[in-house]
């Protein structure tokens, strides 16, 4: 690209000489406030977090290969799996949706300098991995063995010293999680660029504003229910013990009062970033916004009046079932908008079809088969068939992975020649998408059948007459370990060797594409005031601001 | 909308505000952040409100069997003083707007001493209740309950504190600059009317 001299030119005044770019990589280990920073600290940290989750996966499929409990102890098993469930969603899943890409992406699509609290910004990354290493620690001294829900009264008598540990671990996430959220609303309803209100904004900031509302008002009462479990844990009262005349099933309804609506904080971000990365990559404008907008909000809204749909083989009551029940499918319309209105987006455009748009596509297609799972589970009598088998197993992963974890991938992509400033090998970004799309399909679609036919999750031994299939599944498992090398090795390849990204290397209209790569610290040359909506793809004045790119910044910079 | 791009004036850089190699000065949004973290503050203590009236409501006698009556009279001077320092406290939000910090310290230092007696007030009816934590349920949520509001009255204190040692400084609060002030006196009203639904859950609903 012939902009590549001005680029330059406006990131040299920003900082300094070669001595410091020497020391450049330090600032990631360190206390900054740059939201830049912060959010790469988030992706890179969660991502560890998930190859060690992916670690204990495979010796959880391992262990399943075979019908005998062999590979490690049924106790050892227990923390496998609730430690990798815990490791997924509180230390992968969240902080990289939330913490990582709305960091990263928030100020920079708003068009702001940062975030509205950078310090607060800095305490809520930093808290991660203090949470991250103490739940690990819990290995050593028995780790937690009554699943990533914890219900007592099983939590209080197994494993008590990692009960602890997860509670505590579990505590300072949420804590983080819930710092980000204020930090996230803040930035969002105060900070957006002259011009651009809420109905400008691209859609991943309605996405976060949706998710973060839920992170406030339900992570709180998660922390109240830990409060109360740890008071029966460790000092003995009985709030959820029976036998003291306590009721867990007081404590399953706060535990999913967050944990449901937990499922949208993990998939909301992740839509918004499908949101951004569909239009772009299809040429066309997206296909309605105020639809997509509005539809996660009434998705965070239904998402904080569905949780008892994880407790209809807990006594509740049918009148309650039926309540709950019903407004769980109706969940089902506004994602449906969604869904449609992104294939409507991708109808009829002029697809580029590299590595994040595949994954963008995977996303879609992975999504929709776990969202009619889940309408499959909201219905009250076919649940309580397969209530706590390997349905609901396929059914989560289908959702979480298929879902969040293909779109989080989708994102690392597309944005990857905005955060480090070189393009992506996109050969071996395919065949990390066909081997992620293959091992996950083999992974996971045998466990519908296995839960159908009634084979219990959480067990460590099984019925023989399930071996054929587990040993399907736990070669997916292996295909999908495998899957993250090429990955890996791309990232790595990529950021010391790969080519220098332009600018605006996918003609991108939002306010990210049109600063340098990397953007320069408080990210913009002059303020950006909003002309266009982020979405207007083909008509005249995108074409010029694409083609422009930051050349015209710098020739007003200097003007 | 523009309807045509000129390379020298816009596209979505308007040449406003030069960028000079410095930090920008970063807008203030500090009070917005105080409020919508005490809508999470407010969560924990809603859920935490919500299981006890859970408890309540599905236990056949509540309080349970033999659980001593609470004595009203302390508990209920403790809520008028506390209830009282909200007025208090505002006092000193109306001076320091008008630039008096000698006002400011005064009604922030009553404060802090209703906030102290309130604290001393509870630990007092603590160690003459004639039930512990783990005698049933209803005790049991009773010390969360009162212990996690109390240990909330004591962070309002120790910003009071803060704010009292920080306006030591002269032209530290201004009526221009005083978010410290406010955010103190945001937060001893929360903690108030936590109190006030916290007493008539515990003490008054029968």
């Amino acid at each position: 690209m012939t902009q590549t001299v001005p680029e330059q030119a406006i990131v040299t005044p920003a900082h300094g000489g070669s001595t410091e770019s020497k020391r450049e990589w330090r600032k990631y280990i360190s206390f900054s406030t740059d939201h830049k920073v912060i959010g790469i600290q988030y992706l890179v940290t969660s991502f560890i977090f998930y190859l060690i989750g992916g670690f204990l996966a495979t010796l959880v499929r391992t262990e399943l290969a075979t019908p005998a409990s062999d590979l490690v102890s049924p106790d050892l098993y227990n923390g496998l799996f609730t430690v990798h469930a815990t490791v997924m969603i509180f230390l992968w899943i969240v902080p990289a949706a939330t913490g990582a890409f709305g960091n990263y992406l928030i100020p920079l699509l708003i068009g702001a300098r940062d975030m509205a609290f950078p310090k607060l910004n800095a305490v809520a990354f930093w808290m991660i991995p203090p949470g991250g290493i103490l739940l690990m620690s819990s290995f050593f001294f028995g780790a937690p063995g009554s699943g990533w829900t914890s219900y007592p009264p099983l939590s209080l008598v197994d494993n008590q010293v990692g009960e602890a540990i997860w509670i505590l671990s579990v505590l300072i996430l949420g804590t983080s999680s819930i710092l980000g959220g204020v930090n996230f609303i803040v930035t969002i309803l105060k900070m957006r660029a002259p011009g651009m209100g809420l109905n400008q904004m691209p859609l991943f900031c309605w996405a976060m504003l949706a998710a973060s509302c839920l992170i406030l008002v339900s992570t709180p009462v998660l922390a109240g229910a830990l409060i109360l479990l740890s008071f029966d844990l460790i000092v003995g009262t009985s709030f959820f013990n029976p036998t003291g005349g306590g009721d867990p099933i007081v404590y399953q309804h706060m535990f999913w009062f967050y944990s449901h609506p937990a499922v949208y904080i993990m998939i909301l971000p992740v839509f918004g970033l499908i949101s951004e990365i569909l239009p772009v990559h299809s040429r066309k404008p997206i296909f309605g916004y105020k639809a997509i907008a509005y539809s996660s909000f009434a998705i965070s809204f239904l998402g904080l009046i569905v949780w008892a749909h994880h407790m209809f083989t807990s006594g509740t009551p049918p009148w309650l079932r039926m309540f709950f029940m019903i407004n769980t499918m109706i969940i089902a319309v506004p994602t449906g908008i969604k869904v449609f209105s992104w294939l409507a987006t991708i109808w009829g455009g002029k697809l580029r079809l590299n590595s994040a748009m595949l994954f963008a596509m995977g996303f879609i297609s992975m999504f929709v088969i776990g969202g009619i799972s889940g309408v499959m589970v909201a219905s009250v009598p076919f649940d309580i068939h397969v209530h706590d088998t390997y349905f609901i197993v396929a059914h989560l992963h289908y959702v979480l992975f298929g879902g969040s974890v293909f779109g989080l991938y989708a994102g690392i992509y597309h944005w990857f020649p905005k955060m480090s400033g070189r393009m992506i090998n996109e050969k071996l970004g395919k065949a990390h998408f066909i081997l992620t799309l293959i091992g996950f399909n083999i992974c996971f679609l045998p466990m519908h059948k296995l839960g159908l036919e009634g084979m219990n999750r959480r067990i460590a031994d099984y019925d023989p007459k399930f071996a054929v299939l587990n040993v399907v599944s736990t070669i997916g498992a292996y295909i999908l370990a495998v899957s993250t090398f090429p990955f890996i090795f791309n990232v790595l390849y990529s950021i010391f060797k790969g080519e220098k990204a332009p600018s605006n290397p996918w003609g991108g209209l939002t306010f990210e594409w049109q600063t340098t790569s990397p953007p320069p610290h408080e990210n913009f040359a002059v303020d950006p005031v909003l002309l266009i909506a982020p979405y207007e793809y083909g008509t005249e004045e995108a074409k010029e601001i694409i083609k422009a790119g930051p050349f015209l910044a710098t020739a007003a910079a200097e003007g | 909308m523009q309807s045509s791009i000129d390379s020298t004036s816009v596209v979505n850089y308007p040449a406003e505000v030069a960028h000079g190699s410095g930090h920008h000065a970063h807008p203030d949004h500090r009070i917005l952040g105080v409020i919508v973290f005490l809508i999470a503050e407010a969560m924990i203590f809603l859920g935490l409100f919500t299981a006890y009236l859970t408890f309540r409501a599905v236990s056949p006698v509540w309080p349970p069997a033999g659980t001593p009556e609470l004595e009203l009279l302390l508990p209920g001077v403790n809520t008028i003083i506390l209830i009282s320092s909200s007025f208090v406290i505002h006092n000193a939000d109306v001076a320091v707007k008008k630039n008096d910090v000698k006002g400011l310290q005064l009604w922030f230092a009553i404060t802090a001493a209703m906030g102290a007696i309130f604290l001393v007030g509870q630990l007092y009816e603590y160690f003459h209740l004639e039930f512990g934590l783990k005698t049933n349920l209803f005790a049991s949520t009773f010390y969360v309950l009162t212990g996690f509001h109390g240990l909330h009255v004591l962070f309002g204190l120790v910003l009071i504190l803060g704010v009292l040692w920080r306006s030591r400084q002269p032209n530290h609060y201004s009526e221009t600059s005083h978010f410290g002030v406010e955010a103190a006196e945001i937060y001893w009203h929360f903690v108030d009317v936590v109190w006030i639904v916290l007493f008539i859950l515990l003490y008054l609903l029968k």
